[in-house]
């Protein structure tokens, strides 16, 4: 204490006696030496205070006041500091496919949403900037703008806008505006966090690639040791594959169910069951370029009732959950939808009974730290039966006599959390020709940290 | 018809009783704050840990299990300044429990009760996976488990006033008990003053300022980045000629290039526990510290741990 005070006497007279001479320069260091020695002493005095506190607390047990005193130390922040989390995620590609991509065709399936395998040469693939925060004590709100490149046209899309409660009672949030769908595993997910290029066949053959949709949801934890959770959500469902016709009430809901917990220290799991129903009308492959499409033609679409389920599965492996040397992750969906109704184009039109089912199942396994190696492979099968099989032909439901299927290994180096670049190849049966498909992509995730869901 | 159903049905699920617990339930994000929780209310709480003693605090995943057990915590315990910020967002968001959620009396971040070191005067990712706040390993200097003590008593407390007294006898015991425990550590570490050490991870700042270690290198470029070829003989050129050099690195830490390291330049490698239950010797608070410093003297002694 002494050499404290000292210095400080001492600091003050060397301020005062030579404020002509003393530099700016020369105030600003001995203010910070200043500083410090504050902050030294500071810290001393309060662990000796402390102790003082502890020992006194000790020799008279009974007194009433709380010993407690803890200071946080927050800084005073900043407007700006209020902004929210904002990430930007960098998608590039580069293709090459010995089938071009334009009649890229899946029989059995109509082709919407951003269904597709991807471009030749460099492109862009889907780039995102996310903004998310709580917006006060009740409500979290995030927003993510959505790019890509189609057609050598620039396309933004807003492909999240919602809200999401901050702990209601009892387990219980509830959600609205637009988000993915909870469905499934893979559903809910950013296309960058997949570790797959692009969508497994049957979340192009049914979805176009992802159920995003607006609407609400409602969903409850149960206070179990087990991972227990239950959901359900409204959905207006104009997008593919909804296609409802839009008015007062909504178009389509789901409902989900999902389980999960961990087996040990190294192993946890994840198991879900969706269920879909929607009404479609007019519900049309706007895919990419079908051969048979021809000018002015109106594509044959489907109206009536379609109902999905799903179930998923998930498992993963890390020594001790020492996920950072080491880990291995195993995935496996399944859906089946069925279709009744009609198909019409123009003045035509006949009955439609259509039974399309898939599922992949995969395999990533990060050896050493960086290095991940990856295995897919995807089946799909349908049937389609109705009064006019031009039709059916017509609207791309026809399976040809083809059962699609894809096998693809995949490799990626991921320099930290922040970047990774991937090398897949696919030997893609999604129509009798064969298409053998390279790609390179690269991720980067610039801004905030992102917090990636299980 | 079945559509108008749907969620009306599953409302009727959710109006089921709650199960009641006598105890207060703690989540804590790491291992050391489980145990300094048990230590300050006993059986008064049930503690769940969000990760263990093998996980790299950064690297947990929000797990399904971790969500079903913030869901029904009453208070949360944790390291803060970015270190949970790759899971601990995704299971206050899922967990659907506004007791933990920030602001809230059951939400403590310990690194709000000390000055942390290392804050960063450059935000840049070509730094490697810095913490705007500082340094977040802060639970490696004894001394701030003081500030953490009175905090979290502070918070039992509050959420469990009942049992007030009780959190108030144990914690001016505990703050006697481990002021002892500190000086009797400083004293027996009086050696490994000026020590040079070279980390794997930037993650011991505080026992070095604590023991007086001198930290020479660190075996990751930058944090968070696992090292290269080039990078380490960098170091051991750096190094050469430095007796005395010890290699440190936590229980999470296994990697080649701290063996390599090791072989190259002849330093001994010490695994010192990040937390408690990190080796077999660390059984509580107090054995975890012993153990850090009979490892350090050990290898300061020379002979690998």
């Amino acid at each position: 204490m002494k050499h404290f005070i000292l210095s400080v006497l001492a600091l003050t007279l060397v301020y005062v006696t030579n404020p002509a001479w003393a530099g700016d320069q020369e105030i600003e260091q001995l203010r910070q030496q200043l500083e410090q020695l504050k902050l030294e002493y500071n810290s001393k005095l309060e662990a000796l205070e402390k102790r003082l506190q502890a020992t006194e607390q000790a020799s008279k047990q009974e007194t009433s006041t709380p010993p407690v005193t803890a200071t946080p130390s927050t800084e005073p922040s900043k407007a700006n500091s209020f902004n929210p989390d904002i990430s930007l995620i960098l998608d590039g590609r580069y293709g090459h496919y010995s089938q071009d991509p334009e009649g890229y065709e899946l029989p059995g399936y109509m082709l919407g949403g951003e269904a597709g395998p991807g471009e030749r040469g460099f492109a862009l693939g889907h780039s995102e900037l996310v903004m998310s925060a709580n917006a006060d004590d009740k409500f979290y709100g995030r927003f993510t703008l959505a790019f890509g490149i189609h057609d050598g046209e620039t396309e933004v899309e807003i492909e999240e806008a919602f809200f999401e409660t901050l702990g209601l009672d009892y387990g219980l949030a509830v959600r609205g505006g637009r988000f993915f769908s909870d469905i499934g595993y893979l559903n809910s997910q950013h296309e960058h966090q997949w570790d797959f290029v692009d969508a497994p066949l049957i979340y192009r053959g049914l979805f176009g690639n992802q159920l995003i949709d607006d609407g609400i949801q409602l969903s409850w934890l149960a206070p179990t040791d087990l991972y227990l959770s239950f959901g359900s959500e409204l959905f207006r469902g104009s997008r593919f594959p909804l296609s409802v016709e839009t008015g007062n009430s909504f178009g389509a809901y789901t409902l989900f169910a999902k389980a999960g917990g961990d087996i040990g220290g190294s192993n946890s799991w994840l198991a879900g069951v969706s269920y879909l129903n929607t009404d479609p009308v007019d519900r049309s492959s706007t895919g990419h370029g079908h051969e048979h499409e021809e000018e002015g033609h109106v594509p044959a679409a489907f109206s009536g009732d379609s109902k999905t389920w799903g179930v998923d599965f998930v498992w993963k492996w890390a020594p001790n959950g020492n996920r950072r040397q080491r880990n291995l992750q195993l995935q496996y969906e399944y859906y089946r939808r069925n279709d009744d109704g009609m198909l019409a184009a123009g003045e035509e039109s006949g009955s439609y009974h259509g039974d399309q089912s898939g599922w992949y199942a995969q395999a990533v396994y990060q050896f050493i730290p960086r290095w991940r190696i990856g295995m897919r492979y995807d089946a799909l099968d349908s049937s389609a039966t109705g009064s006019d099989v031009q039709l059916i032909k017509e609207a791309g439901l026809d399976n040809e006599g083809h059962r699609p299927q894809r096998f693809s290994l995949m490799t990626d180096w991921s320099n930290s959390e922040f970047s990774r670049f991937r090398l897949q190849y696919n030997l893609d049966e999604s129509s009798s020709v064969v298409n053998d498909q390279w790609i390179l992509q690269f991720i980067l995730g610039l801004g905030a940290h992102a917090a990636h869901s299980y | 018809m079945l559509r108008y159903f749907a969620f009306p049905g599953l409302l009727v699920i959710l109006i089921l009783p709650l199960p009641a617990t006598a105890a207060l339930r703690v989540f804590a994000c790491e291992p050391e704050w489980g145990a300094l929780v048990s230590e300050l209310a006993g059986d008064k709480a049930k503690v769940d840990m969000g990760s263990r003693p093998a996980q790299d605090p950064h690297y947990v995943q929000a797990r399904p299990s971790l969500i079903s057990k913030v869901r029904r915590a009453e208070l949360l315990v944790c390291t803060g300044a970015g270190l949970e910020a790759g899971w601990l967002p995704v299971l206050l968001r899922k967990g659907s429990n506004k007791r933990i959620l920030a602001g809230q009396a059951g939400h403590l971040m310990i690194a709000s009760t000390i000055q942390l070191k290392d804050k960063p005067a450059n935000l840049d990712r070509s730094e490697g996976d810095v913490h705007a706040a500082g340094n977040p390993h802060l639970q490696t200097d004894p001394r701030n488990m003081l500030p953490a003590a009175a905090a979290i008593t502070e918070r039992l407390m509050q959420l469990d006033s009942a049992n007030a007294d009780i959190y108030r006898n144990n914690l001016a015991a505990f703050n006697i008990r481990w002021q002892e425990a500190i000086d009797t550590w400083k004293a027996k570490a009086a050696p490994l003053q000026g020590m040079p050490v070279v980390v794997y991870h930037r993650s011991w700042v505080y026992l070095q300022d604590w023991l007086g270690l001198k930290e020479v290198a660190s075996l990751e470029p930058k944090p968070g980045i696992p090292p290269g070829s080039r990078y380490l003989a960098d170091v051991l050129n750096r190094t050469q000629g430095l007796t005395d050099l010890v290699i440190i690195h936590s229980q999470y830490q296994e990697s080649k290039a701290i063996e390599w390291f090791s072989g190259k330049s002849g330093a001994p490698v010490v695994m010192l526990p990040s937390t408690v239950g990190g080796t077999a010797e660390a059984e509580d608070l107090f054995s975890w510290y012993e153990d850090i410093i009979r490892r350090l003297l050990k290898a300061h002694g020379g002979g690998n741990e």
